[in-house]
C-alpha cells in the first residue's frame, strides 16, 4: 500500500508543487560483452531499448548508467554519444544499468497542464451542470485522485489502487496548504511552493495515510 | 463528521487583547506614515484584501461549506460561519435591497475596536476598514465581485456598526472547471 506522488496545480493549470513519495524502481544492472544484443534508439533525449528483452530489461527501459557512472541524456558523463560508444568493441565488457526513466520536471509540468485541460473537458462533457470534474482516474497499476477547491486549486494524488483514505488525505492536504503555504507571508499565491514546513507536514500526512489506510478521528 | 485537528490540542487560544493591541499599533503607525485618513483607509483595505485571498482557503478547508448559489446564501455563510469562526461574533443580516443584491451586516461588538476611541482629528478614518478588504478579497477568490463599506461605525458616534455589502458581478475569468 503506497502513495506514489503528490501534485498541486494552480488556477491557471501550472504545477506549483510536486513530491515523489515512493517510486517503484525496476532497475537492472548487467555486464555485457560485444556485440550488444539489445537494439537501442534515441527517444526524447534519452537512449532507450527499442527491441530485445532479457533478464528483466524491457522495451522502453532507458540507459541509466554505464560502468556505474550516471549518463547525461544521450551522452555519457564524459560527453561521448552512448550509441557510438556501444558500437566500439574496445569499450567492452561494459556494465550498463537499465531502468524505467524518471520523469524530468519539465515533463511533469507538461503532464500537469495536460491534466488541467482534461479536467476542464471532463466537466464540460458532464450531462448534468455543476459537475465536480475528474475525481479519480483508475488504471491497473495506480489510481489518480483529484480534488479541486472552490478557488480552483487542484490537489492530485497518485496512489496504489488498494490504498484507502485518499479523500481524507486530499482534504488534509488542503488544510496543510492553507496553513503552511498561505499563512507564510513570503509565499506569493499561484507561485511554486517552496516552504519547508509545508514539505514536512505533507510528508508526515502521507506517512499517516499510508500506515492507517484511513484518516479516522484521532485517539 | 467532526473535524479533528492536531492543532486544537495545542492550545491555540491567544489573548484577544494582544490582537486588539496589534491592530491598534498597525493603524496608528499607518496614520503616522500617511498622515491622511483617506490614504490610511485605502491601505487598510489593501491589506485586508491580501489577508482575504489567503483566509478564504483556510475557511473553505476548515468549514467544508460548499459553493453558495445566491447572494442570500453567501450572506448567511458570512454572518453565521465566517464571522463566528474568525472573530467569535455573529452579526445579523438585514436591510436587503429589493433586488436582493445588497445587504447589511449589523455588528453589536467588534473585537478590533475594544478600548478604542477615535480622536477628533481622525474623523474620516474608518478604523476597521481591514474587514472590508478581507471580505472583498475572500469573495473575489470564489468568483464574486463585491463592494464592501462601512455604513455606520460605533467609533464615529453611530449606535451600531453596519457593514454594507453589494454584489457587483460574477467573475467569469479563471472559473474553476465545472462552474458555469
Amino acid at each position: 500500500m503506497a502513495i506514489f506522488s503528490v501534485y498541486v496545480v494552480n488556477k491557471a493549470g501550472g504545477l506549483i508543487y510536486q513530491y515523489d513519495n515512493y517510486v517503484p524502481r525496476a532497475e537492472v544492472e548487467k555486464t555485457f560483452s560485444f556485440p550488444l544484443d539489445l537494439v537501442l534508439k534515441i527517444h526524447d533525449e534519452k537512449v532507450v531499448v527499442s527491441f530485445g528483452q532479457r533478464d528483466g530489461i524491457r522495451v522502453g527501459h532507458a540507459v541509466l548508467s554505464i560502468n556505474g557512472v550516471d549518463v547525461n541524456g544521450k551522452y555519457t558523463a564524459e560527453g561521448k554519444e552512448i550509441i557510438e560508444y556501444l558500437k566500439e568493441a574496445t569499450n567492452y565488457p561494459v556494465s550498463i544499468r537499465f531502468g524505467r526513466a524518471r520523469l524530468t520536471s519539465n515533463e511533469k509540468l507538461m503532464l500537469a497542464s495536460m491534466f488541467h485541460s482534461l479536467f476542464a473537458i471532463g466537466s464540460q462533457l458532464s450531462p448534468e451542470s455543476g459537475s465536480s470534474g475528474i475525481e479519480m482516474l483508475e488504471t491497473d497499476t495506480f489510481k489518480l485522485h483529484c480534488f479541486q477547491t472552490l478557488t480552483g486549486i487542484k490537489f492530485i494524488v497518485l496512489a496504489d489502487p488498494r490504498q484507502a483514505g485518499i479523500d481524507a488525505l486530499l482534504r488534509k492536504m488542503y488544510e496543510i496548504y492553507s496553513d503552511f503555504a498561505l499563512k507564510n507571508p513570503f509565499y506569493s499565491l499561484e507561485m511554486p511552493i517552496r516552504c519547508e514546513l509545508f514539505d514536512q507536514n505533507l510528508k508526515s500526512a502521507l506517512e499517516i495515510a499510508e500506515k492507517a489506510g484511513t484518516f479516522g478521528p484521532g485517539p | 463528521m467532526s473535524r479533528q485537528s492536531n492543532r486544537t490540542t495545542e492550545s491555540k487560544k491567544m489573548n484577544s487583547e494582544l490582537f486588539t493591541l496589534t491592530y491598534g499599533a498597525l493603524v496608528t503607525q499607518l496614520c503616522k506614515d500617511y498622515e491622511n485618513d483617506e490614504e490610511v483607509n485605502k491601505q487598510l483595505d489593501k491589506m485586508g484584501y491580501n489577508i482575504g485571498v489567503r483566509l478564504i482557503e483556510d475557511f473553505l478547508a476548515r468549514s467544508s461549506v460548499g459553493r453558495c448559489h445566491d447572494f442570500r446564501e453567501t450572506a448567511d455563510v458570512i454572518a453565521k460561519v465566517a464571522f463566528k469562526m474568525y472573530l467569535g461574533i455573529t452579526p445579523s443580516v438585514t436591510n436587503w435591497s429589493p433586488a436582493g443584491d445588497e445587504f447589511s451586516l449589523i455588528l453589536e461588538s467588534n473585537p478590533l475596536v475594544d478600548f478604542v476611541e477615535l480622536p477628533d482629528n481622525h474623523s474620516n478614518l474608518v478604523y476597521s476598514n481591514l474587514l472590508c478588504g478581507v471580505l472583498r478579497g475572500a469573495l473575489e477568490m470564489v468568483q464574486m465581485a463585491v463592494d464592501v463599506r462601512f455604513a455606520q461605525d460605533m467609533l464615529r458616534g453611530d449606535n451600531v456598526t453596519e457593514i454594507r455589502m453589494k454584489f457587483i458581478k460574477r467573475i467569469e475569468e479563471n472559473l474553476p472547471a465545472g462552474d458555469e
